[in-house]
């Protein structure tokens, strides 16, 4: 049972450290740049695997909502000049009512083609944005002069919407939402016989997960200042990482995706720079059967992520350590 | 009056019908027994009254209202508790969350579903695994929780499928035992499938017996072991 403080202390020291990492150190705009893109997949890390990790509803098109949420901030600038920023409140709101009406169709589905029905959904939205010009100014995307040349203030932005989303996923764990969320991922049918009603439950998970992944999104183009259907409906730089995130760090743990957006933004990172100009540049291109391998490696090895297995690789370590100290 | 009635109820997969215009009432407080051969159609009367199938024809009332197109979760809801003859555990989750899960089908806070899972773990004798992984569970956990989900739902009447199968001797006396406290502490009308005759003739107040999903007989645990066609079935008409 879920008797642990709602909030441990490392939590809070975690945060806090998080807050205050730009007082203490003076980061090059560029490592600035890279600390934003993780607490950015923090965010749809943990907003996908609140659908897939707890609720067992495995999306492959997660970029479905942080392009709808990119674009609810873009689209009403690009057509009437309003302030992106209102992004941060339509963003999510869109978000939401695009995952109910996708869960109208995709919830009729189960496993592998739930899955399937998430990724077609993200993919008409890429192809239907790039042909509608007059509303989103289709493949030449849309664009806008940043508020701030300094990253710290969205730095902090980020931050705060990755604190709502982990406290969402924490408050939601502890009632009656969450135990239903683990009953349908465990077994539906069981979870309908103890009276839960699955579809129910399964929209107001894909509503959570879908908000916060379009206030991700209508962040990204705040942030950006630069939209294009290809960038924010990617299937393989938005749904795909999604998944990585989620899974590299652990499904159906808290801080699994805050560990999975670390490894996954410096290993895109250490591919597009080809390993920091070490390697030739075909390298580059080698990032996607990477990170395929890297998938196949963490269902086989640490199905549970680096936090749900944390015992077992520690075990491991250890074990090493010992043998090493033997000889 | 009788709590759940069965009209001519009849279930057809494709060219089996599994279930044959069966009818039967269950009073309030009784435990009725069901029985009957391997595939006769037990199991599938209990995914009828809670609506894993649709009947291909015929009533279910519950408490007087006609619950034949309510769904799964509806008729859970309405009272009516089941288990799995296949266990159903929801296996990554502790005991406690198992029950937990159930018991916020009645409660809407963290506490009072925490209370009902300690009165829910204790009356089927599970607190000293309440920790542990339900996928974890030997096979006489698995069926006690199927029985403490069921109860956290707080049902009024309970569809108890083979909960006694494959249990040793000190395993069956205590499932035995918490099936009657079952009735006489919680007040829970009872429909019990059980292969173990020892189990069903002691426990029973009545005894509903069919064969390739017909009926065949009812009344006292008494009467239908004496009954030709009820022992014809169990061992084949060699036994005279
Ligand atoms: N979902 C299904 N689809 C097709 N046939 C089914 C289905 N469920 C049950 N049956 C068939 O219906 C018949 C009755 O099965 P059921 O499981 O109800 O028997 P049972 O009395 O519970 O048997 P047992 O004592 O072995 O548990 C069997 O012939 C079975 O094969
Ligand atoms: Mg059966």
């Amino acid at each position: 049972m879920h008797n642990d403080k709602f909030i441990s202390k490392s939590e809070i020291g975690i945060f806090i450290f998080a807050l205050a990492l730009p007082f203490i150190f003076d980061f090059s705009p560029y490592i600035q740049g890279l600390l934003i893109f993780v607490v950015l997949w923090v965010v749809l890390g943990t907003s996908w695997n609140l659908l897939a990790g707890y609720t067992g509803q495995v999306s492959f098109g997660h970029a479905a909502f942080f392009g709808i949420g990119a674009y609810a901030a873009g689209v009403p600038f690009f057509l009437f000049k309003v302030s992106p920023w209102w992004g941060l409140l339509f963003g999510g709101i869109t978000a939401v009512i695009l995952g109910y009406l996708l869960g109208i169709v995709v919830f009729r589905l189960r496993g592998p083609y739930f899955a399937l029905g998430t990724l077609a959904a993200a993919e008409i939205l890429r192809i239907a944005f790039g042909q509608e010009e007059w509303l989103t100014n289709g493949h030449n995307g849309i664009l806008y002069m940043t508020t701030w040349v300094s990253k710290y203030p969205y730095y902090f932005i980020i931050l705060a919407i990755a604190a709502g989303t982990i406290l969402t996923v924490k408050v939601v764990m502890r009632r009656r939402e969450g135990y239903y969320f683990l009953s349908i991922r465990e077994d539906e049918d069981a979870a309908s016989a103890i009276g839960i009603n699955a579809s129910k439950y399964k929209n107001i998970s894909m509503g959570l997960s879908s908000f916060w992944a379009g206030m991700a999104g209508a962040f990204y183009f705040i942030y950006m200042g630069f939209i294009d259907p290809e960038t924010v409906f990617a299937l393989h730089n938005i749904s795909i990482i999604s998944i990585l995130v989620g899974i590299i760090g652990g499904v159906g743990t808290i801080w699994g995706p805050a560990i999975g957006a670390i490894i996954m933004v410096l290993l895109q990172e250490t591919f597009r720079s080809a390993f920091f100009g070490f390697a030739p540049q075909w390298v580059s291109g080698m990032h996607a059967f990477v990170f395929g391998l890297l998938v196949i490696f963490v269902i086989l090895y640490l199905p549970g992520g680096v936090v749900g297995d944390w015992d077992l690789i520690r075990k491991k370590l250890h074990l090493k350590r010992k043998s090493e100290m033997k000889k | 009056m009788s709590i759940l009635s069965l009209k001519n109820v009849t279930k057809n997969f494709g060219g089996l019908t599994a279930v044959n215009n069966v009818s039967f009432d269950v009073e309030e407080g009784e435990i009725l027994g069901l029985i009957g051969p391997n595939g006769s159609g037990k199991t599938t009367i209990f995914n009828l009254i809670n609506h894993f199938f649709p009947v291909s024809s015929g009533d279910i009332i519950f408490k007087g209202n006609n619950i034949t197109h309510k769904k799964t979760h509806e008729i859970a809801m309405l009272g009516i508790g089941r288990t799995f003859q296949v266990v159903k555990p929801l296996k990554r989750l502790s005991v406690a969350d198992n029950i937990m899960a159930a018991a916020f089908s009645r409660e809407s806070t963290f506490e009072g579903a925490k209370r009902v899972t300690r009165e829910v773990l204790e009356f089927t004798h599970l607190d000293h695994v309440a920790h542990q992984k339900a996928g974890g569970l030997p096979i006489a956990g698995r069926k006690r929780l199927e029985i403490a989900k069921a109860l956290a739902t707080r049902p009024t009447l309970l569809l108890l499928d083979e909960t006694a199968a494959g249990l040793n001797p000190a395993e069956l006396d205590e499932a035995i035992d918490i099936i009657r406290a079952i009735r006489s502490d919680l007040g829970i009308t009872i429909i019990i499938v059980e292969h173990i005759m020892k189990v069903i003739m002691n426990i029973s107040d009545r005894i509903h017996a069919i064969a390739y999903g017909t009926t065949i007989t009812e009344g006292s645990p008494a009467e239908v072991a004496a009954n030709p066609t009820v022992i014809e079935a169990y061992l084949g008409s060699d036994y005279h």
